[in-house]
């Protein structure tokens, strides 16, 4: 049983990532979308933290989202994964619940 | 239980007059009511100031919903779980939560607490519970 967690707030103005990463149990997956896709940056304050997840959970981006802002793929933190609108599908059925932090 | 009853979360995670979110989960709450589910109902970060005693918005020009909490054991709305940890970040402790209780028919009628203060932890777990998690 695990749950796919979606994340949409940039973290540097909101504590939804860290109040998601604080509650996603081991083997649960987190996608950032939006604004969420900042908290996959590597070089910031959180970066450790999210980083640090990346062991117990699954961390993902939305890339359409990630393309949208300018962010090159090689600043996101190591070990996140980039996946299409499809990939987003396949997690969804992949997983036992969603669980939107908005 | 039949097979056919879920389990409902609703996470409140916003404080209630700033946006529209948390009167939004309450309308939903009482909505999803009417069909007979297992519902739960979570608080935490600032959505444990949707539950503290002695609002009043008549200075605000909006409706003061927070007596509608204490309704929803009407409606077998049981269960509101309470992040200790969030209470604490932000100064507030249970007492300055207003008192939500409902009659458990299944003991007389008495009159028990709906609010429950769970750990950070324990709220994960009561997520990870669930069959359908409706987030606000």
């Amino acid at each position: 049983m695990s749950t796919l967690h979606t994340v949409n707030k940039s973290p540097f103005a909101t504590q939804t990532l860290l109040s998601c990463l604080g509650h996603a149990k081991s083997g649960d997956a987190v996608l950032m979308i939006e604004d969420g896709v900042y908290g996959a940056l590597s070089g910031t304050q959180l970066a450790d933290v999210v980083g640090a997840r990346g062991n117990e959970l699954s961390l993902f981006v939305l890339g359409p989202d990630v393309a949208a802002r300018g962010m090159e793929p090689g600043r996101l933190i190591e070990g996140i994964e980039s996946v299409d609108y499809a990939g987003f599908v396949d997690l969804v059925a992949k997983h036992d619940r969603t669980q939107a932090w908005l | 239980m039949s097979e056919d009853i879920k389990k409902f979360l609703y996470v409140n995670r916003k404080a209630p007059y700033g946006t529209i979110y948390a009167l939004e989960s309450l309308e939903v709450v009482l909505i999803g009511a009417a069909f007979d589910q297992d519902v739960s109902l979570a608080f935490l970060d600032d959505g444990v100031f949707q539950l503290t005693r002695g609002q009043n918005t008549e200075g605000i020009g909006v409706k003061n919903f927070s007596p509608t909490f204490r309704a929803l054991g009407d409606y077998e709305v049981t269960k509101l779980f309470v992040e200790r940890e969030s209470l604490e970040e932000r100064g507030l402790s249970e007492a300055d939560l207003q008192d939500v209780t409902y009659e458990d028919e299944d003991d007389d009628w008495a009159e028990k607490p709906s609010i429950r203060l769970v750990s950070r932890a324990e709220m994960a777990d009561i997520m990870a519970d669930q069959d359908v998690v409706l987030s606000f």
